[in-house]
């Protein structure tokens, strides 16, 4: 997901903010912050091409369906659409994201629906409810930079596995629980990113999915499985979700509407096992009371004519040109040494440079060239993938991909051959070029200083 | 008055420079002053010249802001302004020029090589490179020399470390300067109209760098002042900033920037334009000598307009 939108005054009243510093809660320390979110304010500049948010394309939803349905709503439902709603979500919500569900093979029982705002709150309720401070949660390495400010916020510690073309290493993730065993500690969930994921673009197999769901059940361990682009697939077979797996019991689900119709209607949920659901729900009203009722309203009329499909098909179309555009140019103009990963669908590419290049010094060198990304370091909790980027495509045409990439590569040209003038080496020459096959394999970064 | 503040920009440090100018902004309104917020953008010259305000607040940070330009602009137009001048601007923007000021003046600076890019690319200064550990020693800190805040700041513990700090550096300016690391207090001397503030020392947390994140999150690094310091130190140190204000030629407002080490001060570098958000070092030593954020702004305000003007 993406920065909202850069607020002209920082402050209406800022007045000696520093007096209030003494009453922050401990928890607002380990908030990340700051350096990047200013960086990233200039990349609102309308000359910069931005391949660092994480937006759908919402420029092909048809305004005549919008302003129908709305129309709609307004002539046959304005009392209600304009009151609180439950706090569960509407029936008929959850009847559509049971279709949406269902169009991956998941069939949840309604009444372990919640219909939450985004799913972003679904990742923020599953903290609140699971997590106090100094718990274990785990997630991926690199992971969805979102999740981080969440797990943060709760004062969790953090632990990440590595991810490969294949997703999240089991065996590592297994190790990691034989070494918390032995500290008398048990995390509280593993939050994954099965499909695509945000960041890396990769998707776990099919045999990683059981071991993990596996796994899950023999430790009675919590997974929560984020799926926002499961239906964004442009390529390859699609693979069981976790929660199908489970059937449920270990499973947590969250999806999202922000995908496949809106992020701006805020509306996202969470299938979760009846005990930690009766739990959600008193935090989600403590959160917010409820979701929009408004755009429930609009979901539950978009679905009425059955054509969520098409227009799902629609976007696949676009972000495969897009994703096509963004590889071929990366190909033409990274040089060999980065790599980057080839997704089957989602909105982002995964791409690493050599070790000695900081992709936060890259991105104030790329700026001036009018295009941006979003550094590695924002993707983990320990300062690691200080040398990867995250490249979005769907929200950019291929036109404007396949210059963004352009001048990233030639920032990064400037900083290779620089690096050779410094130590004598010579850059490789293009004939060593990996082959694109051999890019499949990602080189994530090890822990800092080296070693496992 | 009619003041504009002039904010933004294309500056890396653009977004501290919003956060600057919300906070005088409203001090300006407060002070009952007429406040016209100026974006420095395409129609800045265009909206000074149709608004002809009495003086220009600059609340700019880094480039365009806070190395003459903007106050270059404004002396072309006739429009008093905050904060240093012109030459003043460009000597402390630049680390390596502020260097060579200081230590032909007298202020002590520590020792430091600086590089342009040109010489690596095209001269092979790598190989010059041998001679840093002999004459600076490790570890060593690699700075751009125009750069704001602590962007690109890269601390290198050994020869191997260099290259790649040196990449980062050069992502800011194509020329950086690698400077001896002195160990010692972090201090801060802002000096107001020629006059030094209560001293500030900035102790990071959890042993973190003095970085770029640090500089202006609340909670990450914590800030005393008056900084504690023996009579005979402050002396020092304050003696110390006021030359390198001097020796830089400012004038209005400036913020020192100091390591207090076994050897005594020494100056890291002068900012032309300190930040003024909530958590910048200036407004905090104007309220340790007394001041409120309104107060300072005022005085600020004050200093910009010709003699003969002044309240």
């Amino acid at each position: 997901m993406s920065e909202p939108p850069h607020r002209r005054r920082a402050h209406t009243r800022t007045r000696d903010l520093e007096r209030y510093a003494g009453l922050f809660a401990a928890r607002t320390k380990v908030m990340r912050s700051s350096a990047m979110r200013d960086l990233m304010a200039i990349t609102a500049r309308p000359e910069v091409i931005s391949l660092a948010g994480g937006l759908p394309d919402t420029s092909t939803f048809p305004p005549q369906t919008f302003a129908a349905q709305m129309t709609r709503i307004a002539q046959e439902s304005a009392a209600e659409a304009l009151q609180y709603g439950p706090t569960e979500g509407f029936e008929e919500t959850v009847d559509c994201i049971a279709q949406v569900m269902a169009a991956e093979g998941m069939l949840p029982d309604p009444e372990d629906v919640i219909v939450t705002t985004g799913g972003q709150q679904a990742i923020d309720l599953i903290a609140k409810t699971l997590v106090d401070p100094g718990d274990v949660v785990i997630c991926e390495a690199p992971t969805y930079p979102g999740a981080v400010p969440v797990f943060c916020s709760y004062q969790a510690e953090t632990i990440q596995i590595e991810c490969d073309a294949e997703g999240m290493r089991i065996e590592e993730l297994e190790a990691t629980l034989e070494r918390l065993d032995g500290e008398g500690r048990r995390p509280k969930f593993v939050y994954s990113v099965p499909n695509f994921q945000n960041p890396a673009g990769v998707t776990m197999s099919l045999a990683r999915r059981q071991r993990l769901v596996e796994l899950a059940r023999r430790r009675e361990m919590l997974v929560v499985e984020d799926n926002p682009y499961g239906l964004l697939r442009f390529g390859g077979e699609p693979l069981p979700p976790l929660y199908q797996l489970d059937g449920g019991d270990f499973v947590i689900y969250v999806g999202t509407f922000s995908k496949i119709l809106s992020p701006g209607i805020r509306l996202g949920w969470m299938v979760a096992p009846p005990p930690v659901m009766e739990k959600v729900v008193l935090g989600k009203q403590a959160s917010d009371l409820c979701s929009s009722t408004l755009t429930q309203f609009f979901v539950r009329e978009y679905f009425a004519d059955g054509r969520w499909r098409e227009y799902i098909a629609s976007l696949i179309e676009i972000y495969r040109a897009r994703r096509d555009a963004m590889v071929e140019a990366l190909r033409t103009h990274f040089p060999p040494e980065a790599t980057w990963t080839e997704p089957e669908g989602g909105l982002f590419v995964w791409a690493t440079l050599p070790d000695y290049i900081d992709t936060e010094d890259l991105l104030a060198k790329a700026l001036r060239e009018d295009v941006a990304f979003v550094p590695g370091r924002a993707a983990y909790v320990d300062g690691r993938g200080h040398s990867s980027m995250r490249l979005n495509f769907s929200n950019a045409d291929g036109d404007e991909i396949r210059e963004g990439i352009r001048r990233i590569g030639k920032v990064i040209a400037e900083q290779v051959e620089l690096y050779g003038a410094l130590t004598g080496e010579r850059p490789p020459q293009p004939s060593e070029r990996r082959t694109a096959e051999g890019a499949n394999v990602l080189p994530f970064r090890k822990t800092a200083g080296g070693g496992e | 008055m009619k003041v504009a503040v002039l904010k933004g920009g294309r500056s890396l440090e653009r977004g501290v420079s919003l956060r600057s100018a919300a906070r005088v902004e409203d001090a300006l309104e407060r002070l009952g002053h007429e406040v016209l917020p100026l974006e420095a953008d395409g129609e800045l010259v265009k909206r000074l010249g149709e608004e002809r305000p009495d003086v220009a607040f600059v609340a700019m940070h880094g480039r365009g802001g806070e190395d003459g330009t903007a106050q270059e602009l404004l002396e072309i137009l006739g429009i008093p302004f905050t904060g240093p001048g012109v030459a003043a601007c460009g000597r402390c923007m630049d680390k390596v020029l502020a260097k060579h000021e200081m230590r032909s003046s007298g202020v002590p600076t520590p020792d430091w090589f600086a590089f342009n890019e040109t010489a690596f690319r095209e001269l092979g200064a790598a190989d010059a490179l041998g001679a840093l550990e002999e004459r600076l020693g490790f570890p060593l800190v690699v700075k751009p020399s125009r750069g704001g805040s602590a962007l690109g700041v890269k601390f290198a513990a050994s020869w191997f470390e260099v290259p790649e700090a040196l990449v980062s550096a050069f992502s800011y300016d194509e020329r950086v300067l690698l400077e001896r690391h002195v160990e010692g207090r972090e201090l801060a001397v802002s000096v107001l109209g020629g006059e030094p503030l209560p001293v500030v020392e900035a102790i990071p947390e959890g042993g973190d760098r003095y970085d770029f994140e640090a500089r202006y999150e609340i909670g990450r690094t914590s800030f005393v002042c008056p900084a504690e310091l023996g009579e005979a130190e402050t002396a020092a140190v304050t003696e110390v900033a006021l030359g390198a204000y001097e020796a830089l030629g400012c004038s209005g407002f400036s913020r020192v920037d100091l390591i207090l080490g076994e050897g005594g001060p020494q100056v890291l570098e002068v900012n032309a334009i300190p930040g003024l958000t909530d958590t910048s070092l200036l407004p905090q030593a104007a309220e340790a000598a007394g001041m409120s954020f309104e107060q300072l702004v005022e005085r600020i305000l004050q200093l910009a307009l010709p003699v003969a003007t002044q309240g």
